[in-house]
Formats: structure tokens, sequence, C-alpha cells
């Protein structure tokens, strides 16, 4: 048996509440979305009170890390798995927050708006639950090669993101009294893309702790 | 409290071309039939702070003592293969092993001082080196008092026996005394174990002052202290050189599973 197994238990108690997080910001994009496409503006009022407890969770994973960082003085594998919970509960929480305003943005078109929502922003969410799922995996599995998956998913959100914007462009250039809500959509593929974006900045972390090296996958 | 921590080798200091104090190659030693270190090859470089680290019984301590051949000082032992003192080897009969214990000094894991006072523990080795001369000896009293950050402390009680003073000086008093026969190598076994954390930060900053001048090799249980003071760390298990790298890179991505299991302490 490890002598330090209390050590260990707080670790993985991290790393649970942790991949927690990640299936929250998970739902919360679900939820938004849905609540973008029906009209739902109560679900989208859930939504933003459900972000508050996310926020939460990632302080308190900020202060179980930091305080392990003081009690054990880790270092090597143990510092950087520290390190890396305090960087992906960030990168969390900015997700949930991208879902957040997919569910501001639901609110700000109201229930009785005549647009028709660009039907490839689900396609963008397809990418990234797949990404949210995958990460959690390469996390749990400490399976850097796994990480380097997201990266890919991610160009292929971003290129989703082209096609909805140029759309959105040429929509607001016939229907210049709908630009304000256009907009919105506009900005909602925005946020997804972003939501995307973290997903990468987490293969990072996973690729620095399982190889110790730091590297930019979102180039 | 002015405490530099120094965490290794940064670049600029990479791109000076080291020289090296001491070389071994397939050094061995045997305590009778016990095979305590096994080919060891373990360069110390010049002006930095070479930490080893290891579980008990390691082996770290023999080769501690065997650069300074007080190893030999033990019933039974013997070696082979070969350590080189700036380019010397260390046991060749033309080399004087009062001499290599003049250039290498040694600081113990309990402070030694003699029963004598504060002036002569410092006095005593130049006294032997046949310095007699009131006034020179004065100056490198002080001149070793001040090296050992230890000076205004006791600068208005040099009369007084060492054995007055706290542990911590005591042991800065010890690092005084090797510094007064102006070594050029400075060996610590565990220097600061039977210190208080205080003391325990002041020995490590003098550490980090000495290096300026003076080659140390220290070994050390506390491997928070070996990531703190040290540019190199070498880990030892079972008698062989496991790992010998920057103290940056064996503290935060170790080459070697053992020693990642050592240092995050899975084991030892």
């Amino acid at each position: 048996m490890s002598i330090r197994k209390q050590f260990d238990l707080e670790l993985q108690a991290l790393k649970n509440e942790l991949v927690k997080m990640a299936e929250s910001s998970r739902s919360q994009l679900e939820h938004a979305v849905k609540s973008l496409y029906e009209r739902d503006v109560e679900l989208a009022e859930q939504v933003m009170k459900e972000d508050e407890k996310i926020d939460e969770l990632d302080l308190a994973i900020n202060e179980a890390a930091i305080l392990l960082i003081a009690k054990q003085q880790p270092v090597a594998t143990d510092l950087r798995k520290l390190i890396v919970a305090i960087r992906i509960s960030t990168d969390i929480e900015r997700m949930a927050d991208n879902a957040k305003n997919i569910a501001r943005s639901t609110i700000h078109l109201g229930e009785d708006h005549q647009l028709e929502i660009d039907s490839s922003l689900k396609d963008m969410c397809d990418v990234a639950y797949e990404m949210v799922d995958l990460a959690i995996k390469s996390y749990r599995d400490e399976d850097y090669k796994l990480a380097k998956k997201l990266s890919e998913l991610d160009d292929s959100i971003d290129r989703i993101f082209g096609q909805v914007l140029a759309r959105q462009l040429t929509m607001s250039a016939t229907n210049p009294q709908k630009i304000q809500l256009i907009m919105q959509v506009a900005y909602v593929a925005r946020y997804i893309e972003r939501f995307g974006d973290h997903l990468t900045n987490i293969a990072e972390s996973i690729l620095y702790l399982v190889k110790g090296e730091n590297r930019d996958l979102n180039e | 409290m002015d405490f530099k921590i120094l965490t290794g080798l940064d670049k600029e200091k990479e791109a000076i071309d080291r020289q090296l104090v001491f070389t071994t190659q397939d050094l061995n030693l045997w305590y009778g039939e016990t095979h305590a270190l096994k080919n060891i090859n373990l360069p110390i470089y010049e002006r930095e702070v070479t930490a080893i680290i290891g579980p008990s019984g390691c082996g770290k301590s023999t080769f501690l003592k065997t650069l300074n051949r007080m190893v030999e000082l033990v019933q039974g032992v013997h070696t082979s293969g070969r350590i080189e003192y700036r380019n010397r080897n260390i046991f060749d009969k033309n080399f004087r092993v009062e001499e290599l214990r003049t250039k290498v000094g040694m600081v113990f894991q309990k402070p030694n001082p003699f029963p004598k006072s504060i002036y002569d523990n410092i006095a005593y080795g130049p006294r032997i080196h046949g310095i007699k001369n009131k006034e020179i000896l004065d100056q490198i009293v002080e001149k070793s008092l001040r090296g050992a950050a230890i000076w205004d402390e006791v600068k208005d009680r040099l009369k007084e026996s060492a054995y007055g003073l706290s542990g911590g000086q005591q042991q800065r008093l010890c690092i005084a005394r090797a510094l007064a026969i102006e070594p050029d190598v400075i060996l610590m076994d565990e220097p600061t174990s039977a210190l208080d954390p205080k003391s325990t930060l002041k020995v490590e900053q003098l550490i980090q002052e000495l290096k300026a001048d003076y080659s140390i090799v220290i070994v050390t249980h506390n491997m928070q202290q070996a990531a703190r003071i040290s540019d190199r760390t070498a880990f030892m298990l079972n008698g062989e050189l496991i790992e010998y790298s920057d103290t940056d890179s064996l503290f935060s991505t170790p080459a070697d599973q053992r020693t990642e299991d050592y240092i995050t302490g899975r084991f030892g």
C-alpha cells in the first residue's frame, strides 16, 4: 500500500469533482442550446442559475488544490496533478460561462421572435459534446493520445463556425430589420466555438500532466 | 525574511562551461562483503550545490565520505574505480590525505564544536597549518565567522565556550571552522537534520551564499531542501546512482520511475 494513501485519496477526490464539473458544463450547454431552439426562457433562466453552482465548484477545487500544495508539498507528477486540476477547473468554469451566455441570448431573443435559428449550431454542439466526453476519458485515464484528438475535433467546430458566420452575414444583408436577432445567433456560434477552445486547453493540460510538456494545441 | 529561493540552473549558468572539481569513474566500494557503492559515475561541478538524496542505506553518505577519503577510517573498506579531484587521482600515493582534506572540508549532521572557545574553534585548523601570528589568526577568525554568517552573533563573546551557542549557531560555527582552512569544496552530511526550522533556513541561506566561492556537496534526507538549495541533484538507491540531473528537471520531470516514486513519497 502506498505510504501516501491519504494524499492519493484526496487527489482522487479532486479528480472526481472535476469530472463532475465537466459533466455539468456539458449539460449546461445542452440546456442552453435547447432553450435557444425552443425559445424556452424559463429553461434559460435555470441555466443562468445553475452556473452559480459551477462557479462555486471552481472556487472549491482551487482552494482544495492550493491546500494540498501547501500541506503536502508535492513534486513531479503529484504537483502537475494539482496544477492541472486548477487549470482544468478554470477552463470548465469558462465553458460553463459560455453556456450561460447562450442562455442569456435566449432570454434576449425572447419567446416571440420569428427568427429561424441556424441548425448548424446543433452540429457544433454535437462535436462539443463529443469533445467533453473525450476530455473526461482522456483526463481519467491520463491518456494524452486521446487529448491530441481533441484539437482535431476543435478544428471541425471552427470550420462549422466559419460557415455559420458567413450565413449570418448574408442573412443580415437581406434582412436588415432582423439584424439584432441575427447578431445573437452569431454570438451563440461564437460561444460554442469558445467552448471548444477551452476543451483544447484542457487537452494541453492533460498533455502537460502526462508528459510534463507545455504545448499550444490551439494553433 | 530575506531568503532567496534559487531553483536551479538557469540558462545563463548553463552557458558557462563549468569546471569539474570531482570526477568519479566506476567507483565501487565494499564494507567487507557488503557492496555499498556500485559503479558510480558522478561529476561534481565547481561553485554549485550538488545534492545527493536517497533512502537510508542507499550509499549517499558513503559516497560523500569517499570524496575526502574519510571512509577509509572504517575497517574493512575497499574500493575500486577512480576519483579525481581537479584532475588528480585522490588514491594516488603522492596525494597526501591531509592535503586532500584541507581542500575538501566537511560539516557533519550534528554540530561538533571542540570543547574550546569560539575563537579557538576557528583558529584550530590554521594553527595546525603553522599560522602563529595573532593578527593573521584574528583576521582568519573574523573572515570565517563572517563567511558563515555568524560574526554579528558571536563577535562580543569570542572567548566564551562554543558549547554556549544554540544548535544552529554551533552548526554555522562548524561551517566557519571548515572555511578557516580555505577549502575548495565543502561536504555536508545532513547539516540541518538536527536543527529547528529557523536555523535550518539560516544554514540553507548560508549555503546559497557560500557557493559563490566554494563547491558544495550536500547529503540530505530533506527532499524539499535539496529542491530549494541545490543546482544539481543525484538520486541514489541501493548503492547505485539512479538519476543525476539539474535539480529543476529532477523534481519536476524525473526520468526514472524510481526517482519519481521516491520524491513523491511512494517509497523510501
